[in-house]
C-alpha cells in the first residue's frame, strides 16, 4: 500500500471527468516527483480546478486513476485527505472569525489536538506576517491577508502535498510577490506542491515543471525555458495598421525570429519569437520595418506570455471558455460545470 | 492500513475512534457556528428581535380584530403559533450559511480534511436547534411580559419546547438541503424562505382556520405546520372548545417530523456529499 520513497507524490493516469456533455478533463496524465513543484497552466476553463478537486478527492473520476503519496484518491480518500493540503480559488476563510480562531479550528478538525491547534495556529500565523492581525476578524483583512490566512490554512496539519489552485489571482502586484515568496519557501522546506495558474510568468517563477492544459488535455510538458523554446525565447510584437502591409511587415522581421512570426489578421498584431538577443531584435527590427516602409504600432519586446505559448503549440490564442455572466464571475467560485467547460 | 489488514478487536477500536471524532468533529463545528452567530448583529436581530416583534405586532395590532375563545384571550392562542413559526424562519439561516460556505469553498476545504463526513451537517443542525431553542426562550418570555401563560402544566410545557425544536430541526434539514443545493447566496436570500410564509400564514398560528375561505381551509387544516401548531398549542394551554384532544395532531405531528426529517436530512446528505 506505501509508496517506495522515489515514486511520485502525484501520479494521474488517463483521468476524465466530463459534466453532464460537457468534457472538463479527456484524458490527463501527470507525474509529479516527491519534494517538486508542478506548475499547470492553462486559461480558464481548460479543467485546472476539475484536476485540482480530483486530486483532492472532491470530486471522483469517471475514468482513470489518481495516486497521492501511494494512495488512491478514491480507493483510499481518507488516508490521502491526511496527507494534502487545498486552497482553493476564493479564501475559504470564515470571516466572522478571527486570523487565530480560523487557524485552530481547522486544526481541530485535523484532529491535532487542543495544545498542538493552539502551536501551529500561533506558529503560521508568525510564518506568514498576521500575528499583529491575528485576533482581528478575518473580514477586516486586506485581500493579501486573506491569500496568506487561506494558504496558511491549507498548511494546518503539515501536509506533504499541497494544491494551490490559482493563488494569486485577484491580488495586487505587490501581493502577488508577497505570495511568492512564501510559496518558495514552502516548498524549500520539501513539501510537494501542485499549482495551478494562468500565468506564464508565475508557473516559470515557482515551478519546475509545467504541463499546459488546454480544453481538458494536456498539449505541453516541460520547464518553462523548455516551453519558452518553443516560442522562441522572448517576444517581439507589434501591430500593423495598414492590414495590406501585414505581409510586408512579416517579410521584414522573419530573419530576427528563432520561430516563425505569428500574425492576427483581425488586429493586425505580428509576433516573432527572438530569443534571448531581445534589445538587439528590436533595433534591428525598428530598422528593418522602417527599410521596408511600413508604419506600426506600440512596437515592443517582452516576455513570452501563456498566449504565445498557447498560439505556438495549438495555433490559437489562449480563450476563455464558457465564460459566466459577468455578474457571476464577480462573486468567486463557480459551479464546476460552469467553471470547466471544456469545448467539445 | 486496509480494513482487510486489521484484527477484528483492531476495527471495534477503528468503529469506536470514527465515533467519537463524528461527535468531537460536529461539536466543533456547533461551536464555530455559534460563535459566528454571536459576532454577527444581524443573526442576532433576525433570531432576536424580530419573534419578539411578531409577538407585539399581532398581540396588539391585529390581535384585537381575530375572534377566539381561547381562554385567556388571544395571546394564549398567539404564542403557539409564534413559536412555531420562528421555528421555521429559523432555517433561513441554515440554507444562508451552508450555501454561503459552499460559494465561498470552505465546504471544499472540509471534504478535503480527514475529518467526520457527517460533521458540517451534523455540527451545524446542533448549532441551529442550539440558536432555536434560546429564541424559544426569548419569545416564551416577551409572551409571558404580554400576558402568555402556560396553562397545562410543566410537563406539557417542556414537551411543547420539545416538539417545536423537533419541527424546527426538520425544517432546517429542509432548507440545509435548499442552501446546499442552490449553493448560491443570492438565491437563497431570495428563495430560502419564500416557501415558509404561505405555510405559516395559511395555517393555525395566527387566525382560526374556520375565518378562512372553504378552498383554502382545506389545505390549512391538513398542512404539517397547522398540525405541528394544534398539538404544541394543546400542550402550552391544555384542552380548549376547539381543541378537546391531544390525538390526532400529536401522533400525527410526529410522523411529520420523521418523515421530513427522513427525506430531506437524506436528500441534504446527498447535496453536501455532491458540493464539489
Amino acid at each position: 500500500m506505501t509508496a517506495s520513497p522515489d515514486a511520485p507524490a502525484i501520479l494521474v493516469e488517463g483521468v476524465r471527468k466530463s459534466f453532464g456533455d460537457v468534457h472538463a478533463l479527456r484524458g490527463i496524465d501527470l507525474a509529479v516527483p516527491r519534494g517538486t513543484v508542478l506548475g499547470v497552466l492553462g486559461p480558464n476553463g481548460a479543467g485546472k480546478t476539475t484536476a485540482v478537486k480530483i486530486l483532492t478527492t472532491l470530486l471522483h473520476p469517471d475514468a482513470g486513476r489518481a495516486v497521492i503519496e501511494g494512495y488512491d484518491v478514491v480507493r483510499d480518500a481518507d488516508a490521502v485527505r491526511r496527507r494534502i493540503g487545498l486552497a482553493g480559488q476564493s479564501a475559504a476563510i470564515q470571516e466572522e472569525l478571527t486570523g487565530r480562531e480560523n487557524l485552530r479550528i481547522i486544526g481541530r478538525l485535523h484532529h491535532l489536538g487542543r495544545a498542538v491547534a493552539r502551536a501551529q495556529a500561533d506558529d503560521l500565523l508568525a510564518r506568514f506576517d498576521l500575528e499583529d492581525a491575528a485576533d482581528r476578524a478575518a473580514k477586516t483583512y486586506s485581500g493579501g491577508m486573506v491569500r496568506r490566512l487561506d494558504l496558511a490554512a491549507s498548511l494546518v496539519g503539515s501536509p506533504s502535498v499541497l494544491f494551490l489552485d490559482e493563488p494569486t489571482t485577484g491580488l495586487d502586484p505587490r501581493s502577488r510577490l508577497g505570495m511568492w515568496a512564501i510559496i518558495r519557501e514552502l516548498v524549500s522546506g520539501g513539501t510537494t506542491l501542485l499549482l495551478t495558474t494562468q500565468y506564464l510568468d508565475e508557473a516559470d517563477e515557482l515551478a519546475d515543471e509545467i504541463v499546459v492544459i488546454d480544453r481538458g488535455q494536456v498539449i505541453a510538458a516541460g520547464t518553462a525555458a523548455q516551453l519558452k523554446d518553443r516560442v522562441g525565447g522572448d517576444v517581439l510584437e507589434f501591430t500593423v495598421p495598414d492590414r495590406a502591409r501585414i505581409a510586408d511587415a512579416v517579410a521584414a522581421v522573419a530573419p530576427l525570429g528563432e520561430a516563425e512570426p505569428q500574425t492576427d489578421e483581425a488586429s493586425g498584431r505580428v509576433t516573432v519569437g527572438v530569443g534571448a538577443r531581445s534589445s538587439v531584435s528590436l533595433i534591428e527590427a525598428v530598422r528593418r520595418l522602417d527599410t521596408a516602409g511600413v508604419a506600426t504600432d506600440g512596437l515592443a519586446v517582452r516576455r513570452p506570455s501563456l498566449d504565445d505559448v498557447f498560439l505556438a503549440v495549438t495555433g490559437h490564442a489562449a480563450e476563455d471558455e464558457a465564460s459566466p455572466p459577468p455578474g457571476r464571475r464577480a462573486r468567486g467560485r463557480r459551479a464546476p460545470a460552469e467553471d470547466e467547460g471544456g469545448r467539445r | 492500513m486496509s480494513a482487510a489488514t486489521v484484527a477484528p478487536s483492531g476495527r471495534l477500536g477503528l468503529m469506536y475512534d470514527r465515533a467519537r471524532w463524528a461527535v468531537l468533529d460536529a461539536l466543533t463545528i456547533t461551536g464555530r457556528d455559534l460563535t459566528i452567530w454571536r459576532r454577527v448583529p444581524a443573526f442576532l436581530v433576525f433570531t432576536l428581535v424580530q419573534p419578539v416583534m411578531f409577538t407585539l405586532l399581532f398581540r396588539y395590532v391585529f390581535g384585537g380584530a381575530i375572534p377566539t375563545d381561547t381562554p385567556g384571550g388571544y395571546v394564549n392562542y398567539l404564542m403557539p403559533g409564534v413559536i412555531v413559526q420562528t421555528a421555521a424562519f429559523g432555517s433561513f439561516g441554515t440554507a444562508i450559511a451552508l450555501s454561503r460556505e459552499v460559494q465561498k469553498g470552505v465546504l471544499d476545504r472540509f471534504r478535503s480534511m480527514p475529518m467526520a463526513r457527517s460533521a458540517v451537517l451534523a455540527g451545524r443542525l446542533t448549532a441551529d436547534t442550539a440558536r432555536m431553542l434560546v429564541t424559544i426562550l426569548v419569545i416564551v418570555g416577551a409572551g409571558y411580559a404580554v400576558g402568555f401563560r402556560f396553562s397545562y402544566g410543566v410537563g406539557p410545557a417542556i414537551a411543547m419546547i420539545v416538539i417545536s425544536l423537533l419541527f424546527g430541526l426538520a425544517v432546517c434539514c429542509v432548507s440545509a438541503y435548499i442552501g446546499l443545493a442552490i449553493k448560491d447566496e443570492e438565491s437563497v436570500q431570495a428563495f430560502g424562505l419564500i416557501w415558509v410564509f404561505p405555510l405559516t400564514f395559511v395555517s393555525s398560528a395566527f387566525v382560526p382556520i374556520q375565518t378562512m375561505p372553504g378552498w383554502l381551509q382545506a389545505f390549512a387544516n391538513n398542512q404539517p405546520v397547522s398540525i405541528v401548531i394544534n398539538t404544541v398549542r394543546y400542550l402550552a394551554i391544555g384542552p380548549t372548545r376547539g381543541a378537546t384532544s391531544l390525538n390526532p395532531h400529536l401522533w400525527q405531528s410526529l410522523v411529520w417530523i420523521a418523515a421530513i426529517l427522513a427525506v430531506f436530512g437524506v436528500l441534504a446528505v446527498r447535496a453536501y456529499r455532491r458540493t464539489g
